[in-house]
């Protein structure tokens, strides 16, 4: 039996639930790939030709399109991909577009947010070029990069979490924790 | 002895109700789901050849318009509640979107127990909904979005086995009803965004054990591989999505399964087989026994997923054990089943439609517009839309009235955009292939309708009576059809559960629910009394249809969220 199994067993048994941990145990451990981004962690592209390459400034056009990213342990040079729950998406924006808090977290334009849809945690956001949004491909939620990723058509119940950023050495660099919890919150 | 044991748990964790539900719960044995008692409704579709049909006659043609609700129950969940209210002499199981199930009192309503899953915070739920539990022995069997299938103990809701069947990391999970004959549990993965690798799988009912496993992509040296390019086979899709039907004679079970992956037909060259196909597959060891591809290397979204209805009819004086299904490609399949063959027969569209010119007439293989295949790069409109003619609510066929009535969407036509560049392969990761921001879903100029249920005489291939819904109403509705002569479904924007004659295809009677009705309905009796059951509670693609008519109508239609079970039973 796996100790998987073993654990959704135990817990069945005593409650009712069904009750499926390893997220939970692995977010306690210390390996660096699961913890979420931290303070001057590097954004690194999380797919494509360059994956794993820092993610410098001048390669980022503004206006999109945008680039998925997912953090890098400064001190271990550990990429955090234990978890999808760390997928970033980073488009750099007009600087003039920016609206509200999202200024304050902005570096030179650009904006990180989390990749995960809030509504029923897809990835793999499409762009819509002419708006400057951000759509879920399940089921066409659309945020606004520009205004904290508030929720502007579509099923999502919350904003996408923001990744305060700062611009190190000409790189883009994680200046914050989350502004909210990642993934789907349900009931 | 372990009823007794159950008992006792029972009696020990939530009191005497429970204790009186359970003294009265019957096993489900092999021979009770082979020939179901009327009063029940013991799996996904009534029965084993899938016709959604109830022999009950006490709610009627005469009376249903006396149809009221006599009690329902709030589910706590949002999102798609499509499941049927599987009934067990007069306990009730309801499964919900986020893989609750509860037990319910089938004639009062009341609460038995509810098992309720917690999930990782990484588990994504692309289609957020559940399509049913099955029953066998004491036990309620689960399919779940984390790939896992659970036996839970029918008297009391605690786990019996928790087996993890798949990695949902990989993006593998499943939202079908299982299938149980010969004392296996069957289920079918969902995935095909993902790259996955689409397959039924089986397990023993009593240990939890993984019996078999047949994947639907050929691998090498497998018949049908070479209908596939390089490595596509390993990612190229086709998943099983909803529950196959069983012909206890043939012991052999048949399931409908997805298209192929990426979905630009260049991503994926050839016929690849068993895409978009109905695969007969053996109960005891998994070995296909026959299949045929009602529509090769699809590049339109076209899932065939819902098993064909098994249906004894005659054409041209011959009598034909047939396979029936209306395609989401549009057009109605006939086909023969056989021990070690699925014959075609007949295929004619059903919707109106611009991708399939015509179909050779020995196989039935269709032949296409080539200008309207979907390639990397380019953009392509066609018609029916990529939710097909009809999607995956099931049609019903009542042998009473010997028609055959099929839920769907008319006038409808897709855009869809394939990528420049189809990103590699990466496990988990969307795989799809097409710009999800340019895709686009409309009705055709000359619509006045989209919404239907059309009846057909499967002896003659004759469409008998339509019913047109109002409104530019869309139809997500799967049926349920009865003794009494009448066929029910939902599947509209307004909320509305309706009841049809089914000789005739007019309207009896109409009911407002708390949201949009995409749940399957069932039918059942409890102490004399007939009773009618449905979930009410819209979303997944229904909601995102409305989205999508919603921006290319310029309108602004709204259906409101969360799941009831309704109850209707006829006042006197």
């Amino acid at each position: 039996m796996s100790s998987n199994r073993r654990i959704v067993l135990q817990a069945a048994l005593g409650t009712g639930l069904g009750i499926l941990l390893p997220e939970i145990a692995r977010a306690q451990d210390n390996d660096p790939r699961n913890a979420r981004p931290q303070t001057g962690d590097r954004l690194v592209y999380a797919d494509g030709d360059q994956k794993g390459t820092a993610i410098k400034l001048d390669a980022l056009r503004v206006g999109g399109p945008p680039v998925t990213a997912m953090p890098q342990d400064a001190a271990s040079g550990a990429v955090r991909d234990g978890s999808r729950l760390n997928q970033i998406l980073l488009v750099r924006l007009d600087p003039a577009r920016i609206q509200g808090e999202t200024q304050a977290r902005a570096a030179q334009g650009v904006v990180a947010y989390s990749a995960v849809c809030t509504h029923t945690g897809c990835d793999g956001f499409a762009w819509t070029a002419e708006k400057q949004m951000y759509k879920c491909p399940c089921h066409d939620s659309e945020f606004d990069p520009a205004d904290a990723a508030k929720v502007v058509g579509g099923p999502a119940p919350r904003r996408l979490p923001a990744l305060p950023l700062k611009i190190t050495d000409g790189y883009v660099v994680v200046a914050g924790a989350f502004s909210g919890r990642v993934g789907v919150i349900s009931n | 002895m372990q009823i007794e044991k159950s008992l006792k748990a029972a009696l020990v964790a939530t009191g005497l109700a429970v204790m009186q539900q359970a003294a009265a719960y019957d096993p489900v044995t092999t021979e009770r789901l082979l020939k179901p008692e009327p009063q029940n409704w013991l799996m996904y579709r009534g029965t084993y050849n899938g016709q959604g049909y109830s022999p009950l006659d006490k709610i009627n043609t005469s009376n249903v318009k006396r149809l009221v609700p006599v009690w329902s129950y709030s589910t706590g969940q949002v999102e798609g509640h499509q499941a049927p209210p599987i009934v067990n002499n007069g306990v009730m199981f309801i499964s919900t979107p986020q893989n609750q199930v509860l037990a319910l009192n089938a004639k009062t309503g009341d609460l038995i127990w509810q098992y309720k899953r917690e999930f990782a915070d990484d588990v994504q739920h692309p289609h957020p909904t559940n399509r049913g539990v099955a029953l066998y022995g004491d036990r309620v069997y689960l399919a779940t979005m984390d790939a896992h299938v659970v036996a839970l103990d029918a008297n009391t809701g605690k786990v019996v086995w928790d087996t993890k069947v798949d990695e949902h990391k990989n993006s593998y999970y499943f939202t079908l009803a299982p299938l149980i004959a010969k004392g296996k549990v069957m289920v079918g993965s969902s995935g095909g965004e993902f790259g996955i690798r689409g397959y039924v799988a089986a397990l023993d009912a009593d240990s939890g054990k993984e019996v078999w496993r047949t994947h639907m992509i050929p691998g090498p040296g497998e018949p049908g591989n070479e209908t596939w390019q390089g490595d596509h086979w390993k990612t190229g899709g086709v998943s099983v999505w909803i529950t196959g039907h069983y012909d206890p004679v043939l012991n052999l079970t048949y399931w409908g399964t997805g298209n192929a992956g990426p979905w630009p037909s260049d991503a994926h060259p050839g016929d690849n087989k068993h895409a978009t196909s109905v695969v007969a597959l053996d109960p005891d060891t998994g070995k296909i026994k026959g299949s045929h591809q009602y529509h090769w290397n699809d590049n339109w979204d076209w899932d065939e997923v819902s098993a064909p209805l098994l249906v004894d009819i005659k054409r041209n004086g011959r009598d034909i054990k047939a396979l029936v299904h209306p395609g989401r490609n549009g057009y109605l399949w006939v086909l023969e089943r056989k021990a070690d063959s699925i014959d075609f027969v007949d295929g004619q569209p059903y919707v109106k439609h611009d991708v399939i010119t015509g179909l050779e007439p020995k196989t039935g293989r269709p032949i296409y517009d080539m200008s309207k295949l979907l390639r990397v790069g380019k953009t392509v409109t066609f018609c029916p839309s990529h939710w097909g003619g009809k999607d995956w609510p099931p049609a019903a066929f009542n042998p009473k009235t010997k028609l055959l009535y099929v839920p769907l969407q008319q006038n409808l036509c897709t855009t869809l955009a394939g990528e420049e560049k189809i990103a590699p392969y990466a496990a988990g990761k969307r795989y799809v292939g097409t710009d999800a921001a340019k895709t686009r879903v409309f009705p055709r100029k000359d619509a006045d309708h989209i919404g239907e249920v059309q009846a057909w005489d499967l002896d003659t291939g004759k469409l008998v009576w339509t019913y047109n819904f109002p409104d530019m109403g869309i139809n997500w509705g799967p049926l349920l059809t009865t003794g009494g002569g009448l066929v029910f479904g939902g599947g509209s924007a307004d909320r509305k559960f309706r009841a049809l004659d089914a000789t005739s295809g007019k309207l009896l009677w109409e009911f407002k629910t708390n949201s949009g009705i995409t749940g399957v309905p069932s039918s059942y009796m409890v102490d004399g009394v007939q009773y009618i059951a449905v979930q009410s509670g819209w979303g997944v693609d229904a909601q995102k249809m409305v989205g999508r008519l919603n921006t290319s109508m310029k309108t602004n239609v709204q259906v409101p969220q969360g799941g009831v079970v309704w109850v209707f039973a006829v006042k006197d």
